[in-house]
């Protein structure tokens, strides 16, 4: 039970042919820098652009190939749109009805059912705004609720948070990764923040140029990038564990490779579990000898797995506990005189690692 | 902002003066004690005639403009820009070449006409006529109005509504026409203003006939070669009516 796609389309000004699988209850993140093609393939598999050729299949049934063509409102398919495009023109209980009154259900059962799923996600007190009365977090909930609420098979979620203001992201991050996890469908969220990759997907697809570079479970992809967008986007220090304050300010995040010191939440008081945090490699500073007298809470020693030089900018892999990935210029690698299988002090400061608190 | 050269300025406070100057000679010269006579059957008989005609123009424009202006808007199809033009003629035809072409097509010999006859129907100098003239010539305004609406729409807002299982019906009524609202009633308003001065063509194809064909228009017409003082009277009725239509529209030309 799953999407199979491969396809040939046509965007504005450029090709797309991509080939992509998702599994029900395993959401792929569609990653790839901007115009490299995504949201005409999300526009492929909602049915609203048309194929070249190829075939797109969900669930073994053809909704697109030569001959085929299934209207995008006979696909089981609930879309969310970059910058939501709700219907202005309505109340956000009636946006989160329109897919139920379309497929004829009662008015009154309609509302009553988009009521409920408003409950659910702690917004039924908005239930009669306008969609212009609405924050930016209210109306991406509602777009969020307007396109599961008929239960789609497919679920196609376009940047659902990259219009959104700090706050209001990790609160509907949080929200998406619930719904996520206990959907029985195909879902394919695209993005280009690794951190909606890392916490929201299982299975990643990269493209590029309207091609796919790359494509598979998310960890396969983060240990071997295949190309140089990719590394950028997923090589990056993730951290996952058991969170402690540790007192001034401070907290440990134990995981199962070695322990490291970030900043604590405000609103940690006691051990949270799950807890995700990220680190970028260039926020990693690398050392001969132990370093003394810094600020930085943090120093690891550990051994050079892999130095990766293109002349500019050398990527560096340490075998530590936890392991760590770090950018550093080619010049230090000579002046430093780092080597692979050679010895390495890596140090970062507390407030650089990113925390991702569970739901 | 930039200050504008004083040419600009004169040659704009000249056109508001051009365009104010008969207003207030009309109620400058208007017999004001005589301001009963407009309740004499002459001319309540043609405000309700006007009445009816422009209303009922109005939502015949309405009933074929807002249809016209999505296939114009969205269709794509060989000539299709031979097709609007024609549906917008009515716009720059004189009304008077209106009438007669209407007389062509309608008239008792016309290419419709003898058939229409042939079943009872009777287009040319019935109220009926007077009302097909003035949708003729208002209908293109709504068009227009409404086509720009249509362009400037969010076509995903559409798309939206197809993913989530609407048929092409169910989209135009709940997604399409509401976004289209603010639109459709400017347009509704302005035909409705055209259709309500109509002359040319409503005099052509329907005639003058009072109590049936006789506008106001026409009715101020023919009252100045009689009655001037009447004819300003009933020239104020409708300055009255045309600001009901300016303030109908305020959102769009007054203020900003």
């Amino acid at each position: 039970m799953s999407l199979r796609a491969d396809v040939r389309c046509v965007a504005a000004d450029f090709v797309v042919e991509a080939s992509i699988e998702a599994e029900r209850g395993r959401p792929v993140a569609l990653v790839g820098p901007n115009g490299a093609g995504k949201t005409t393939l999300v526009r492929v598999l909602a049915g609203l652009a048309p194929i070249e050729r190829g075939t797109v299949a969900l669930d073994g049934t053809v909704l697109d190939d030569d001959t085929t063509h299934v209207a995008p409102r006979d696909r089981s398919a609930g879309v969310v749109f970059q910058d939501r495009v709700l219907f202005d023109t309505m109340s956000a209980v009636e946006n989160v009805a329109f897919g139920l009154r379309a497929r004829g259900m009662r008015a009154g059962e309609a509302r009553e059912r988009a009521r409920d799923l408003l409950r659910s996600m702690d917004l039924e007190h908005r239930a009669n705004a306008r969609p212009v009365e609405l924050s930016g977090g209210e109306a991406q909930r509602v777009a969020i609720a307007r396109a599961i609420a008929h239960e789609p098979a497919l679920l196609l979620l376009d940047e659902p948070l990259s219009s959104l203001d700090v706050r209001a992201r990790t609160e509907i991050r949080a929200l998406l990764g619930k719904l996520l996890a206990s959907f029985q469908g195909v879902a394919i969220v695209v993005t280009h923040d690794p951190v909606d990759a890392l916490t929201l997907a299982d299975d990643m697809v990269v493209l590029e140029h309207g091609r796919v570079t790359q494509t598979g479970p998310i960890d396969d992809i983060r240990s071997a990038p295949r190309s140089a967008y990719a590394a950028e986007l997923v090589g990056i220090n993730l951290f996952t564990g058991r969170l402690e304050p540790i007192g001034d300010g401070a907290a440990r995040l134990q995981t199962d490779a070695g322990a490291i010191v970030v900043s604590c939440p405000a609103a940690l008081d006691s051990a949270l579990e799950d807890v995700t945090a990220l680190l970028r490699p260039v926020d990693v500073v690398l050392y001969r000898e132990q370093p003394s007298e810094a600020s930085a809470r943090n120093a690891i020693r550990g051994t050079i797995r892999s130095i990766a030089d293109d002349g500019q900018r050398a990527r560096i892999r340490i075998d530590a506990s936890p392991p760590l990935i770090a950018d550093v210029t080619s010049g230090s690698v000579s002046r430093l005189g780092l080597k692979e299988g050679g010895p390495v002090w890596a140090s970062f400061k507390a407030v650089e690692v990113r925390l991702v608190l569970p739901s | 902002m930039r200050d504008l050269p004083g040419a600009v300025k004169v040659l704009a406070a000249l056109a508001v003066v051009a365009v104010a100057l008969p207003l207030v000679a009309l109620a400058a010269r208007a017999p004001w004690s005589d301001i009963g006579r407009l309740g004499a059957s002459g001319p309540r008989t043609a405000l309700f005639v006007s009445i009816e005609v422009s209303l009922a123009a109005a939502a015949l424009s309405l009933v074929f403009g807002v249809p016209t202006a999505l296939v114009l808007a969205r269709a794509r199809f060989p000539g299709r820009s031979i097709v609007r033009s024609l549906a917008l003629l009515p716009l720059v035809l004189p009304p008077v070449v209106a009438g007669v072409g209407l007389l062509a097509a309608f008239g008792r010999r016309g290419v419709l006409g003898r058939g229409l006859a042939a079943i009872g129907i009777r287009l040319p100098f019935t109220t009926a006529g007077a009302i097909l003239a003035s949708a003729f010539v208002a209908t293109p305004l709504l068009i227009l109005t409404v086509e720009a609406g249509v362009r400037a729409l969010d076509r995903r807002k559409e798309d939206a509504a197809e993913t989530l299982g609407a048929s092409r019906w169910y989209v135009l009524r709940r997604v399409t026409l509401p976004a289209l609202a603010p639109q459709i009633v400017a347009g509704l308003v302005v035909a409705w203003a055209r259709a309500l001065g109509e002359f040319g063509a409503t005099i052509t194809f329907a005639g003058n006939i009072r109590g049936r064909t006789q506008t106001l228009p026409l009715a101020v017409f023919e009252a100045m070669q009689t009655d001037p003082g009447a004819a300003i009277l009933m020239s104020l009725m409708l300055v009255a009516l045309s600001l009901v239509a300016l303030v109908a529209l305020r959102g769009r030309f007054l203020a900003r």
